[in-house]
């Protein structure tokens, strides 16, 4: 019964969270609703003993991604009122294809193949079950190629968006320091020959 | 009164249809459709979680582990454009963004 209320709960929320991030005027507003949504997602992987995940889902999204969006949004600045033009007229066919979408992955799953008849619901894990440590077993062993792909991945994310947005301000003075180690008497300093100018007088 | 798998596969339904809904009601905000994008990797890796509990099986939740991965590297080099195109044009409009059009 609590595990229901539970999840009603949270699938509520993150459904209602979800709709105003899509509908709402303020994109920054849209971003902490996101958050939201995420949350309550985290939550409901709960329910379903996927602690690591739940707990990564917070940390990964609402601790960097977002707050990478919030950044961004912050940074620029946004004609809100041209982002909306156009809002009220698309919104017939967006509600459309939402449910034709809707209607159609209802009918795949609430078929009787994902009935609880068939898929039953396991048994709770013993307390002293560790999902992390499960986890890891496999994904250091099973699956170390792909991680280390995924360690390749994230590698290249980094150059790219650092490659992106740096740039080169030509006007701004710095030192560098290897050339002024290696700087030889001879760069600095010229020694003009030339005749004396007293001797004659 | 027990949750069964279907009543996870319909709220990961219903979070994909209003990610895609969205996607068609804000064509002219990137943020907010990449926002969406987000929302629907969300309805995915619900999908995924919930598998991997009913058929016990780990193999779920380690693919989830990797789309977490590639949608942070995504969202990552996405904002990166984005701030690049923004410093170029002074503005993220999808109608301004038309150099590719021959």
């Amino acid at each position: 019964m609590i595990e229901a209320i539970v999840f009603y709960f949270f699938a509520v929320l993150s459904v209602t969270t979800a709709t105003v991030v899509v509908t709402v005027r303020n994109p920054i507003l849209a971003a902490l609703f996101l958050v939201l949504t995420f949350f309550a997602s985290a939550a409901i992987w709960m329910t379903l003993e996927a602690e690591f995940l739940a707990i990564t889902l917070v940390l990964v999204y609402v601790g960097a991604v977002m707050v990478l969006f919030l950044f961004v949004v912050m940074m620029l600045d946004i004609n809100i009122a041209r982002m909306r033009e156009g809002f009220s007229r698309v919104l017939p066919l967006g509600i459309v294809v939402a449910v034709i979408m809707l209607a159609l992955m209802w009918s795949v799953v609430t078929s009787d193949i994902f009935s609880l008849e068939v898929m039953v619901k396991p048994a709770p894990r013993a307390a002293d079950y560790s999902n992390t440590k499960a986890l890891g077993g496999v994904l250091y062993t099973d699956y170390v190629f792909a991680f280390e792909v995924a360690a390749v991945i994230l590698l290249v994310a980094i150059i790219a968006a650092i490659s992106l947005t740096m740039r080169k301000r030509p006007q701004t003075r710095y030192q560098n320091p290897s050339d002024q180690i290696k700087v030889q008497k001879a760069d600095r300093l010229r020694i003009v020959k030339m005749p004396s100018s007293g001797e004659e007088s | 009164m027990t949750i069964g798998l279907s009543h996870y596969l319909i709220l990961a339904a219903i979070l994909f249809s209003i990610s895609i809904a969205g996607i068609v009601i804000n064509r002219k905000n990137i943020i907010i459709l990449l926002m969406s994008i987000e929302l629907m990797l969300l309805a995915v890796n619900l999908n995924f979680i919930a598998f991997s509990h009913y058929l016990d099986d780990l193999a779920g939740q380690v693919f989830v582990f990797f789309i977490l991965t590639v949608a942070a590297a995504e969202a990552a080099i996405g904002l990166a454009i984005l701030v690049v195109l923004f410093r170029n044009k002074r503005s993220i409009n999808i109608d301004d963004i038309s150099e590719l059009r021959g």
